[in-house]
C-alpha cells in the first residue's frame, strides 16, 4: 500500500523549514511561493498548520482537468501533473478544496506535491516529525490509540474520583 | 540570488527612496547583516548626530545567508546610533521578518529623516511605499502587526514595529516582530519612534537562487544534525532558555536585588521546570516554537495562567525575563515573570533594561535615596510584585517622576535623582547589565566591560568558560581558524587566557551576525556547534562566494573594528564610567555573598582586570587607550574610513 504524507499539526513549531527545503529540492531556489507545502499560521494564538496535497482518491483537480494532464500514480500513491500535456488553465487551482494546487507566476505553471518520488524532503528535514510519510492504515491506528488513551485516562480519573468519595 | 539583494535608502522627510546593488567587493569586506550595517552606520551618520534626530540612520537588515538554504537564517539586525548610550546601537532578533525582506528583494534598509505624520514602510517585491500609520499609532506590538496585515489584505505580511514605548521615546524601546522577537537592546524602537515610523512591513515572492542547490541541501542536513545532536540544543528545545537561568542561578551567577546578591533564593516557582509545566498546562504538550528554518525551537508558548491578564497568549519567557522580573527585583514568582514578560512585549521595551532599572530604583528606595515622593506613593520594597508590574507600565508611558526618569535610561535618571544613585547603577556605556552576575567569572566580566554596545552578553561572552573544559579541548576550539599558543585555563574564576577567549568569541559572534544565523547555532552554549570552517562551506554552497575560515575571521575582526571606530568617534574613553570599557565599582568592592564554594567571597581583582583589558586590546590591535593602531587599520583595510563604497 502506498504511503501518505501525514501532518500532525500539534507538533509543528512553525519554522517553515519544510517550505524552504521543498522549494530548493524541486527548483534549486529558495522561495516559499515555490513550495508544495505551506505552513498556515495564527500567530496571535500560536497555531501553525502545514497544508499540502492530500493526494485525493477522487481528486477534483484530476476530474476538472480539460486535457487530462492529471493522473493517479498508484505505485507512489500520488496525483501527478504531466507538464507536457498541461495547458496552464489553472482549473485545478480553482477547484482544489485544500489550496494545495498552486500556480507559480514566474515559471507560469501549476505546482503540487509529488512526494519527492517517495523520499519527501519535508519529512526528512522535520526534526519534530510534524510531517511523516507513513502507510495510510498506520494513520488510523495511531489516531485510534490516541483517542483510546483519552478514554483510558478519563476512566482512571473517574475511578480515582470514585475512590475519594 | 542572495548577492543581488539590494540596499534601500529611505528618507522619511522627503519621501525620497533610492535602491542600490551591493558590490561584490563590499560583500567580501563586510558580508552582510550586522557587519555591513556597521559600515553603513559609520558612513551615513556624522559625528555627534542626535540619536533621536532626523540625521540618525535606522538600519534594518538580514544577513548574507538570510533565506538561503542554510540553517536558522532568521535573524533581523537593527542598527543606529543609540539614544540610550549615545554610542553604537545594535540589536538582533529572530522570527520571520528578515527572510521576508530578502524575498521582497532587500537585505539592508537605511532609514533617515523624520516622517511628518505617523507612517509605516511597505516593501513588496522590489517596490517600496511609505504609508500612513495614523490608525495604527498607539497600538501594541502585536495589534499593530495584525492591523497592518488587515490593512494590506495579506495575512502573509511580516512586519517589524515599535510599540507604545518606542512612540513615547523610551530610550530602551524595542523594534519587534511577531509576538516576542525583539531587537531589544540600545533603544532601536526609540529611534524608530523618533522618526514617526511605526514599522516596516514586507512581503516577497522573489526567487533566491542557490549557487549549488543539491549540495547546499545535503550540507544543510548535516549542519542541522550537528546542531540537534548537541545536548544543549535538545535541552533548549524542551525547556527553552530558562534552563540557562536555572543552571546559572544554581552556582551563583544571577544578579539578585539589583547587585546585592548573586543568587536568587526561594526560586522554585520560576525554575525552568516550573515554567515548562505552566506552558504545558496552558498550551499542551507541544508548546515549543521556532524561528525561520530552525530546528532548535527554543521559544516556549504560554498563556498567562491567572490574574487580570489571565488567558493572554504570549511567548517565552526567555531567561532574561526570569532575571529581570524574578531575581533582580526579588519577586521570584511565575505570575510576575510571565505577566512582566507579556507587558514589555506588548509595550515594546527591553526586558533587561526595564528589570535592571526597576531593581536599581528598588535598591535606591531601600537606601532612602528615593522616597515615596519620587515614586508617587508606590511602595518599591523588594519583592513587591504589583509595584514591579506597575513600574513597567509607568516607564512605557512615562508616568510620574520615576517612570519618566527611568524611561530616559540609567545615567540620565541618576542625574535627575542625584545623591549617590549612580554608584548603585550596574551599567557599562550607559546600558544596564543583563541579569547575570560576573563577579566570580573574570572572562564574563571582561566581556560585559568591553562589549561594543555596552554591557551585554551577546557580543563576546565565552559562555563555555563555565563548563570547566579540559585545556586540550579549549585549545582545539580557540586555536581555530587562527593559531593561538598562549595560555588557556579551565577555571572560570581565573584570569589567564580569558582575553583571547573574549577576542575569539567577539569575532565568532560578529561572524554569525554577518551571516544572519542565530547564535544558538554556533559556539555560544554548545561546544560542538558550527564555527568558521562550516560557515566557509555554507557560504560557498549558497552564494558561490569562496572565503576561507581565516578570511571570514578577518571580516569579523574588521567589522568589530568598525564598531570600535564608531564608538571612539562618539566619545568612548577607556576608563570612563559612563562611556568606557569599565565596570561599576561594585564588581571590585563587593564580594559574592552566595553560591557555590568557589564563588562565594569572590569579586573581580581590579589590577588583574586592567591587565586583562590591556591584553584584549593587544589581541584586537588597539593601543593602551583602546584606539586602533594605524597598522591594525591598514591590515584590516579600514585606513580610509568613511570610504562611502555604498
Amino acid at each position: 500500500m502506498a504511503k501518505i504524507l501525514y501532518v500532525d499539526h500539534e507538533k509543528c513549531t512553525g519554522c517553515r523549514l519544510c517550505e524552504l527545503v521543498c522549494a530548493v529540492s524541486h527548483d534549486g531556489i529558495s522561495n516559499p511561493a515555490r513550495s508544495r507545502i505551506r505552513v498556515l499560521k495564527w500567530e496571535a494564538e500560536g497555531i501553525y498548520i502545514p497544508m499540502t496535497c492530500q493526494q485525493c482518491q477522487d481528486a477534483p483537480c484530476l476530474n476538472v482537468c480539460p486535457v487530462k494532464a492529471i493522473s493517479q500514480d498508484e505505485e507512489l500513491g500520488r496525483v501527478s501533473v504531466d507538464y507536457n500535456t498541461c495547458i496552464g488553465c489553472r482549473s485545478c487551482v480553482s477547484v482544489c478544496p485544500f489550496g494545495a494546487m498552486n500556480f507559480n507566476a514566474t515559471d507560469r505553471r501549476v505546482l503540487k506535491c509529488d512526494v519527492c518520488d517517495g523520499d519527501p524532503q519535508c519529512v526528512r528535514f522535520c526534526d519534530v516529525k510534524a510531517v511523516e510519510f507513513i502507510e495510510a492504515g498506520e494513520v488510523a491506528i495511531r489516531k485510534s490509540r490516541k483517542a483510546a488513551k483519552r478514554v483510558s485516562d478519563a476512566g482512571r480519573q473517574a475511578a480515582d474520583l470514585q475512590a475519594q468519595i | 540570488m542572495a548577492l543581488n539583494r539590494k540596499i534601500a535608502y529611505i528618507d522619511l522627510t522627503t519621501g525620497d527612496i533610492q535602491t542600490k546593488a551591493i558590490p561584490l567587493e563590499v560583500r567580501k569586506k563586510f558580508l552582510g547583516g550586522r557587519g555591513l550595517d556597521a559600515y553603513l552606520l559609520y558612513n551615513h551618520t556624522k559625528k555627534g548626530c542626535d540619536p533621536m534626530g532626523p540625521d540618525n540612520a535606522l538600519i534594518i537588515s538580514g544577513g548574507i545567508l538570510t533565506a538561503t538554504c542554510a540553517s536558522a537564517t532568521s535573524r533581523t539586525h537593527v542598527m543606529a546610533k543609540s539614544p540610550l548610550t549615545g554610542m553604537l546601537g545594535s540589536a538582533n532578533m529572530g522570527g520571520f521578518f528578515a527572510p521576508e525582506l530578502a524575498w521582497a528583494g532587500f537585505h539592508h534598509l537605511v532609514i533617515k529623516g523624520k516622517a511628518k505624520n505617523p507612517s509605516y514602510i511597505y516593501i513588496h517585491n522590489g517596490e517600496i511605499e511609505i504609508r500612513d500609520a495614523g490608525g495604527i499609532w498607539g497600538q501594541s506590538v502585536t495589534d499593530a502587526q495584525w492591523a497592518i496585515r488587515q490593512e494590506l489584505g495579506d495575512e502573509e505580511v511580516k512586519s517589524c514595529v515599535c510599540g507604545p514605548a518606542g512612540e513615547n521615546l523610551v530610550r530602551f524601546a524595542n523594534v519587534m516582530t511577531g509576538v516576542k522577537n525583539a531587537a531589544g537592546r540600545t533603544g532601536m524602537g526609540c529611534v524608530m519612534g523618533s522618526k514617526n515610523l511605526k514599522g516596516v512591513a514586507a512581503r516577497g515572492t522573489m526567487d533566491i537562487e542557490i549557487a549549488h542547490p543539491v549540495e547546499a541541501l545535503e550540507y544543510n542536513k548535516s549542519f542541522i544534525s550537528q546542531i540537534t545532536s548537541a545536548k544543549v540544543s535538545q535541552t533548549q528545545g524542551t525547556l527553552g532558555t530558562p534552563f540557562i537561568w536555572g543552571a546559572t542561578n544554581s552556582w551563583g551567577g544571577v544578579r539578585t536585588r539589583n547587585f546585592q546578591y548573586n543568587q536568587c533564593e526561594y526560586s522554585d516557582d520560576i525554575e525552568p521546570e516550573r515554567i515548562d509545566e505552566i506552558c504545558e498546562e496552558t498550551m499542551g504538550p507541544y508548546h515549543m516554537t521556532g524561528c525561520f528554518g530552525c530546528q532548535v525551537h527554543c521559544r516556549a508558548q504560554y498563556k498567562i495562567p491567572e490574574g487580570p491578564l489571565a488567558g493572554r497568549y504570549e511567548e517565552g519567557p526567555e531567561y532574561t525575563s526570569l532575571g529581570a522580573f524574578g531575581a533582580e527585583t526579588d519577586t521570584p514568582r511565575a505570575l510576575t515573570v510571565l505577566t512582566g514578560n507579556h507587558l514589555v512585549d506588548q509595550f515594546g521595551m527591553d526586558n533587561l533594561e526595564t528589570g535592571s532599572l526597576i531593581s536599581w530604583a528598588m535598591e535606591l528606595y531601600e537606601l532612602g535615596i528615593i522616597t515615596d515622593k519620587q515614586t508617587d506613593g508606590l511602595d518599591l520594597s523588594w519583592g513587591n510584585d504589583e509595584a514591579v508590574l506597575e513600574m513597567v507600565e509607568r516607564i512605557a508611558y512615562r508616568k510620574g517622576f520615576l517612570g519618566d526618569a527611568l524611561a530616559d535610561g540609567g545615567i540620565p535618571a541618576s542625574k535627575k535623582i542625584g545623591k549617590k544613585s549612580f554608584d548603585y547603577l550596574v551599567q557599562v556605556k550607559g546600558m544596564s547589565n543583563l541579569h547575570s552576575d560576573e563577579r566570580a567569572t573574570p572572562a564574563l566580566a571582561l566581556n560585559v566591560a568591553t562589549a561594543s554596545r555596552g554591557s551585554d552578553h551577546l557580543r563576546s561572552r565565552p559562555a563555555i568558560d563555565l563548563y570547566h573544559l579540559p585545556e586540550e579541548v579549549l585549545r582545539k576550539i580557540y586555536s581555530n581558524p587562527v593559531a593561538y599558543d598562549g595560555p588557556l585555563s579551565s577555571e572560570h574564576t581565573e584570569y589567564i587566557g580569558k582575553p583571547w577567549q573574549v577576542f575569539w568569541q567577539e569575532n565568532l559572534y560578529m561572524g554569525v551576525d554577518c551571516l544572519g544565523i542565530c547564535k544558538y547555532h554556533t559556539v555560544f552554549l554548545g561546544v560542538t556547534l558550527p564555527t568558521f570552517e562550516e560557515w566557509s562551506k555554507v557560504l560557498f554552497l549558497n552564494t558561490g562566494i569562496e572565503m576561507s575560515p581565516e578570511e571570514i575571521w578577518q571580516v569579523a575582526h574588521r567589522c568589530n573594528m568598525l564598531e570600535r571606530l564608531f564608538n571612539l568617534r562618539e566619545g568612548l574613553q577607556r576608563n570612563d564610567l559612563e562611556k568606557g570599557d569599565m565596570l561599576n565599582h561594585r564588581y571590585f568592592d563587593e564580594p559574592c555573598r552566595r553560591g557555590a564554594v568557589d564563588v562565594i567571597g569572590t569579586m573581580i581583582d581590579k589590577k588583574k582586570f586592567i591587565k586583562m583589558v590591556d591584553e584584549l586590546y593587544g589581541h584586537q590591535g588597539l593601543d593602551k587607550n583602546g584606539v586602533p593602531k594605524p597598522e591594525t587599520l591598514e591590515s584590516l583595510g579600514l585606513e580610509n574610513e568613511p570610504s562611502h563604497l555604498v
